[in-house]
Formats: C-alpha cells, structure tokens, sequence
C-alpha cells in the first residue's frame, strides 16, 4: 500500500466533494432561474445568493483537476482525453455561465437578461451533467487501450452510466439548492424552496442513490455500503428537518448526504482510478497513474497548509454575507444615463 | 489538416486570447488597488469614483480572464495527454499549487471586494482588493514557472522514460522563471498604463468639445461643470489623474521590460540559441543585429536572406553584453542540433505517423524574426506615446484634435499588440520541441521533448477541429459581447460605476456608498447588498 497516493486520492476525492458541497447550489440555484423563479425580481434574488461566492466555488473544479495532474498525471490524461467532446460541452457551458452571472446585469435591457438567463440556466444544467458523467465513468470504466487511450471512436466513452452519473450531479444540484435557497432568502421564495425540497426530495436524489448501489453490487466493501446506508439516513434527516422547518440542519444533513455518498463511491472503487472496460490489465490505479513519492510529498506539505486555509477565508466570506437576501433588498435595475450621450468615436467636426 | 497542427492551433489561440484578458486583470487590478488605497488615505472623493469606474472595467475583463482560464488549464489533459503524461510529475505541480494557493485566493477575495462595500469595513475590504490583486500576481508566477520548465527543464531526471522531481527548489526558482515573471508583470502593466492612458484622454477630449472644459488666456485649463449627472469638476479630475497615472505606469513599465527582456535575451542566448537565431534571421555566425532583413524567412537552409540594414555589435551586446563575440547563426547550429537530438523522429508509437519524419530544427522564421521586432516595436511605440501625450497634456488638458483622441484610443492596442508578439515568439521559436533541451545537462537522459509526441493518441482529428471551431466561435462572440459592453461603460463615464451620482429618479434602497469616514446615506435595508447582479 503507498501511502502518498492513497492520501492524494483520498485529497482529489476531498476536492470533489468540495466542488460538488459548493458548486453544487450554485449550479442548481443556475438551472433555478428557469425552473423555479418567477419574474426578474426572484432571479435577481437567486442570482444574488451566490453573487459573492460562486466564482471561489468553482475553484474547486480547477483545484480538482490541477491536483490530478500533478498527482496522478496518466489519470488526467487518460480521462480527459477519452471524454473530449463531453468536456468541451462543459468547457463552453461554464465559460457561457460565468461571462452570464457577470454581465446579465450591466445593460437594462430585458431581452439582454434573457439571453444570459438561458446562458446561466442551460450552462449549469450542461456543466452539471457533464462533470456528473465524467466522474461516473471514471468509477465504471472506458474502453482503454494499455497507454490509456480511448479506443472506438469519439463517442466510445458513452454508457448508461454517463447518463446515471449526469442526472445524479443534475438532482443533487437541484435539491441542494433549494436547500440553500431556504437558507439563504427570505420571503416567498424561502417558503416556496423549502416546499419544493420535500416534495422533490426522493426524486431528485435517486439517480445518485442508484449510482452509489450500482458501483457498491461491482465493487462494494464492506465499509463503503454501511457509508450508503448512512447516506439514506442522512437524506431522511434532511427531508424531515426541512419539513419541521429547520433550514440550517436540512443543508447541512445534505452535506452529510454528499459526503457519505462520494465516500461510499470513491471508497468502493479505490485503488483504482479509472478503469479499462478492454482488459482489467490496462486499469489505472493508483499505483501505475501517480507522480513520484517526491512530487506527492511536496505537495502534501502546500495542501495541508493551503486546503484548511482555503476552508477557513471561504467560510468566513460565507459569514460575511450571512444574511438572507429577499425581493426588498433588491435595488433599481443598474441603469445610468450616460455622460457622453452620442455614439463614441464619431465626432461631427 | 493533421491532428497535431489542429491541436497547436488551437492552443495558440487560446492562449493569445486568454492572454489578451489576463495583462488587464493584473495591470489594472494593480492600479485600481493603489487608487483605492489613495482614496482611503486621503478620502478624495476622485479617487473614489477612480476606483469605481476603473473597477468596474476591470471586473468586465476580468471574467473573461477566468473563463478561458478553464479552457487553458483543461485542454492540457484533452488534447495534449502524451505531454501530460510525460511532464506530470514536474509540471503539474506548479498548476495544482498555482490554483490552491492563488486562484482561490483571488477568485474568493474578490467575491468580497465586489459585493463587501457595505458589509466590511473600508480597511477590510481596501485589504480584501489586495489580497485578490497579490494573488493573481502568484497566479501568474506559478504559471510562468510551468512555462519556463518548457522553456528550460531544470530540477528533474529521467526515471522509466520520463522526467520526475528532483529538486523543487531548481524548478521554483528556475532562472528562466525569474526573469519572465517581472517581464511579464512589467508588460501586464503596460496594458494598464496604455488602457488608462487611452480612455482618460478619449473622456478629456470629450469634456472639451463639449463646452465644459476651456482653456484660460495663459493657455491652461479652465475645468467647469455641465448639468449632467457626473460630469462636474471632480471628473475633470478623474481623467487627468488617470491619464497622467497612466502615462506614468505606461513609461515604467517599457523601462521595466527592456531591462528584464535583456536579461531574458542573454539567458535564451545560452538556453534556447536556436530561438534566438531565429529571431534574428541569422544565419550564419556574427555580431550584427538585423534591423531588417529580406528574402524568405520560411527558408529552411536560410542561403537566400539578406540583412538589409544590420549594426555591427549590437547582436554581441544583446547576447553577451560586449561588442565583439560572434554569435551563432542558424546554420552551424542546426548541425549541432541534428546531431546532438538526430535528423528524424524516432520509430517510437507515440510519434503516430508523424514516426520517422525529418525533424525541422529550426523555427517558423518568419514568426520569430516578425514577433521579436513587434514585441519591441509596439513596446517602444507604446512608451513613446506616453511621453508624448505627457507633453501635449501639460497645461492640464489634451489638445482638441479628434486625430489625436483617436491615435490615444487605438493606441490601447498597442502593448496588447506586444504582450501577444513577445508569447508566440517564445512559444513558436521553442519549436519543434514542446519542452526545450537543457544545454546545462549532458548525455543522452536529458530532459526533453518533441511537440509531434505531445499530442493525444486516442482523440481524432474530427474532434480536435470540432473543438477549435466551437472555441473560436465562442471566443469571437464574447470578444464582440466585451468590447462592446466596455465601449458602452467607457462612453457612460464614471455614472456608468456610479449610479447614485445620477439625479434621476431611483429606487429608495439607492445604492449609496459610506465614506472612509463612516458618512453616506446607506439605510439598514441596503447592508445585504452592496454590488447587486
């Protein structure tokens, strides 16, 4: 057993826990927009619960795929190019997302926010799904040849567990956020969120509920089903906390959910990283995909200093806006009058 | 076209693009910080409204920045996984600790910053814009130090046929890295000084066609004030600061590249010589620097060009920092060369079918030769302008030339013009190796690698030009979207940052600013929000 891989797995798997504990509302509280708000004011309102926070959340993605390659190098590689369309749609998704979350709001102009209102809504539900099928199937494998190549073509990757894993990520996002939301609003929309959590609760948690099973009857221990069934405790706790209303305790249970879950997932697969649907030889595991004991031992050091801290300024910026956000703290629409009224760079001279 | 040339494209223009947001980002970030510190200090309100609008620019650009930033780091592992596989074990730690230790820092402080005005105080959040600005100044030392391992591999050896770590210490303070980060710090700022420099003088020229602002009997400025929302005397003030800020930084930041560029050149003489040959047009060895030369570039055996104006010396000066040690031309080194690293790409898998192909040593010379004087040209031309418009601007305003206002606004192009040339230079003259040789190591286990292994195996060239074209699609739509949005908060002025400096009608939970001093008509209702999307 190597030590340093294991504690860099057990740290990517940390990483993406993260992503998904935090991306996680924003993504949901993203494909909200469309699905639950229901006039300009409401999207402002959800917009503005992650305004301050998203953009930190999403370092986590970049963090989780930056400590793979450092890492475990021939497990970036080999995933990353093995789904290369899949990513590019998720590449443009969040591209499209955060140019959206930053400039739907500097021109007043209705038919200017419904464009990005599709760009947030359709960029998170894409960016969800993708990372949801890319993390699935480095669980259940892709056809990959001994240097780790995809064979078949550039839809070889494609399997059902693509699409478990893309709406296990879509419905977690979903029913997180509106956990969230009824944290962090006040009003009708905190109301109407926590509503929709009880309600939709079971539905929107069993794709990932059957990708955990599915991975466990493959390879399951032990420990990593008793982690499932401590996740279903854990959904049923969130579900009754929302229900007597108490918001705080109904997120974090779903925090518990999450975690108990990934470590179910991770945990069952572990030691292997990605493996080869070809031949169980071509595998990669931690083993045979890592940096040297050097490399990972660097960074072990930077990440035992940099990830608790990176958790202590987060959490303080999440206490600083603390406050829940309802329609009356909502402003006037950004709009000015401009000091130079007539069309730059044109002169009449 | 090939996978591999529509792969190299493809990263080529991200980068180029990404690269045109990032200078911004950290040019202007830096300024902005020091405005805001002004401001702080002294409590002028100009320096606020500085603040503001300049802020503002910046956040437009700066998510532009973060967006492609994503791409960058992703397409590593998509289209280039040969390389990653190779190069992991020293390259990827750079990256992993560019993101944990910078960009969360920059990404979460300045969540803050935008949307802290009201909820921290105004020391805190002064604090929370530097943090963000210092972390996107280790952002970029991170990534040059990733760079400069291609550039000059140090700090590592060959153990079952690729490089790992030996020495951390060597790659994080690679010499290579510690002459590119200043240099591109000090052309990050360039961009900033041109950007400030540019748009203060368009709003100047502005005011004075308008009527406000007129010049007195003994030729200085008269500033006054227009019954439109903002345009009063303290804006007078915001533009001439800003312009002769830029101006300032604009001249700083020239000197500052021509100094570490020299030293980047010395070095690159000794570790890259073939780069620098090419740069020249030199072929054979000697001492002149090429002023121009003619005939074609692309030329592999180099035989029909010809140094038009050349000056005896300089090229010894800017290799070795005398006037008489011939340096090597591109003929003698390409023997050197095939014979140290041979004529043709081994019979090795991972070369596909490019395996067995004559290698070509030397770069593409036009790009070379064409990217080096634009880097310098556009640099130079940049800080000339700055002097210049110093000059013009000395009795407080600029002349009411339209011809000037517009050279002043497209002259924002021109350090993004040289950060540009100066990238593809150094990436296309390091080809056709994606990780350079290290002269400093001997034998056969040096570290290096040809760009024709790089390439990812198992992605197709379909998919590869899928990619460039929906990239370049996206790219060239949220360029226009961009430029647009930034004319249009440009044209506004400082009201554009500043609503609440309008007197038209707003909505009662006005969005008001507190002073330093703990005045402002912020109500209770208003502390949730600051900054609202």
């Amino acid at each position: 057993m190597e030590l340093l891989p294991t504690v860099w797995f057990i740290i990517i798997a940390v990483l993406w826990t993260g992503y998904l504990f935090l991306e996680g509302f924003d993504l949901g509280v993203g494909m909200l927009m469309k699905l639950f708000a229901r006039n300009n004011t409401e999207r402002r309102v959800l917009l503005n619960t992650v305004g301050p926070v998203w953009d930190g959340n999403e370092v986590w993605l970049i963090t989780a795929g930056a400590a793979t390659f450092a890492a475990f190098p021939r497990w970036y590689a080999s995933l990353f190019s093995a789904l290369y369309l899949p990513l590019l749609v998720v590449l443009v998704a969040l591209i499209f997302r955060a140019v959206a979350f930053e400039y739907r709001g500097k021109v007043d102009n209705d038919s200017w926010r419904a464009r990005w209102d599709w760009a947030i809504a359709l960029g998170s539900f894409l960016a969800a799904f993708g990372v949801g099928a890319a993390l699935a199937l480095t669980t259940t494998g892709m056809p990959l040849n001994a240097n780790g190549d995809r064979e078949g073509g550039a839809m070889a990757w494609f399997s059902g567990y693509a699409v478990l894993g893309g709406l296990a990520v879509v419905g977690f996002s979903l029913l997180h956020a509106l956990a969230f939301l009824a944290l962090k609003t006040d009003g009708d929309v905190r109301h109407r969120a926590r509503a929709w959590f009880v309600r939709l609760l079971p539905v929107l948690l069993l794709p990932l509920a059957a990708w955990a099973l599915a991975i466990q009857f493959l390879e399951g221990k032990p420990w990593t089903w008793a982690a499932v069934v401590l996740a279903v405790v854990a959904a049923v706790a969130a579900w009754f906390q929302s229900r007597r209303g108490a918001e705080g305790h109904a997120f974090i249970a779903m925090g518990a959910f999450l975690l108990l879950g990934s470590a179910s997932i991770f945990g069952a697969v572990f030691p292997v990283v990605l493996p080869s649907t070809l031949d169980p030889a071509f595998d990669l595991t931690i083993a045979n995909a890592s940096s040297s004991d050097y490399t990972l031992g660097l960074m072990s050091v930077v990440a035992a200093v940099g990830l608790p801290l990176v958790i202590v300024y987060q959490a303080w910026t999440y206490w600083v806006f603390r406050r829940r956000v309802s329609a009356a703290h909502i402003p006037a629409a950004h709009s000015f009058l401009p000091a130079v009224a007539v069309r730059a760079f044109t002169t009449k001279d | 076209m090939e996978a591999l040339e529509i792969a190299r494209w493809q990263f080529g223009i991200t980068t180029v693009y990404h690269f045109m947001m990032v200078p911004l980002t950290i040019g202007l970030g830096l300024v902005v910080a020091v405005m805001q510190t002004i401001w702080h200090r002294t409590g002028k309100v100009e320096y606020l409204r500085m603040t503001k609008f300049w802020g503002k620019l910046f956040l437009i650009n700066f998510i532009m920045g973060v967006a492609t930033g994503i791409v960058q780091e992703f397409q590593f592992g998509m289209a280039w996984s040969e390389y990653s596989r190779f190069v992991g074990d020293v390259f990827g730690a750079p990256l992993a600790l560019e993101s944990l230790l910078a960009f969360f820092v920059e990404s979460t402080f300045l969540g803050l910053w935008i949307f802290g005005w009201k909820q921290l105080k105004p020391a805190i959040h002064l604090a929370c814009l530097w943090i963000a600005v210092v972390g996107s100044v280790f952002s970029a030392y991170f990534i040059i130090v990733a760079n400069s391992w291609m550039q000059h591999p140090v700090g590592a050896e060959i153990i079952d046929g690729r490089p790992v770590m030996t020495d951390a210490w060597a790659v994080f303070t690679n010499n290579t890295a510690l002459v590119a980060f200043p240099h591109t710090l000090m052309g990050a700022l360039a961009v900033a000084g041109g950007f400030l420099l540019g748009i203060a003088w368009y709003h100047l020229w502005r005011r004075r066609k308008d009527g406000i602002d007129t010049i007195g009997p003994d030729g200085k400025v008269v500033p006054g004030e227009a019954a439109i929302p903002g345009r009063d005397k303290t804006d007078y003030k915001v533009w001439i600061r800003s312009l002769r800020i830029g101006a300032v930084v604009a001249m700083i930041s020239f000197a500052g590249t021509s100094l570490t560029g020299d030293l980047q050149g010395k070095l690159m003489f000794e570790q890259q010589p073939m780069k620098m040959a090419a740069a020249e047009g030199a072929c054979h060895d000697g001492t002149g620097f090429s002023v121009l030369s003619v005939g074609n570039l692309g030329s592999k055996n180099c035989d029909d060009i010809v140094a038009v104006i050349e000056i005896p010396g300089i090229l010894s000066f800017l290799a070795n920092g005398d006037f008489t040690t011939e340096v090597r031309g591109v003929n003698g080194l390409l023997d050197q060369y095939k014979a140290d690293y041979g004529t043709h790409l081994p019979d090795n898998p991972i070369y596909g079918e490019r395996a067995g192909q004559e290698i070509q040593y030397v770069p593409v010379m036009e790009v070379t030769y064409w990217g080096f004087r634009m880097m310098i040209g556009f640099g130079g031309l940049a800080a000339l302008a700055a002097l210049v418009a110093l000059w013009l601007t000395r009795k407080g305003t600029v002349p009411a030339s339209p011809w000037l206002m517009r050279l002043a606004v497209f002259g924002i192009l021109a350090p993004f013009g040289a950060n540009a040339a100066g990238w593809i230079f150094t990436e296309m003259g390091r080809q056709p190796f994606v990780v350079a040789p290290n002269p400093d190591l001997n034998g056969i286990d040096q570290v290096f690698m040809f760009t024709a292994a790089a390439v990812s195996p198992g992605v197709s060239a379909g998919e590869l030009l899928t990619s460039l074209i929906v990239l370049s699609a996206v790219y060239g739509a949220l360029l226009v979207v961009e430029v647009k949005l930034l004319v249009t908060y440009i044209r506004g002025g400082v009201v554009s940052a500043m609503p609440e400096l309008a007197n038209a009608p707003v909505d009662e939970n006005e969005d008001a600013t507190p002073g330093p001093d703990g005045t402002g008509t912020a109500k209770p209702a208003d502390d949730v929000l600051a900054f609202a999307y």
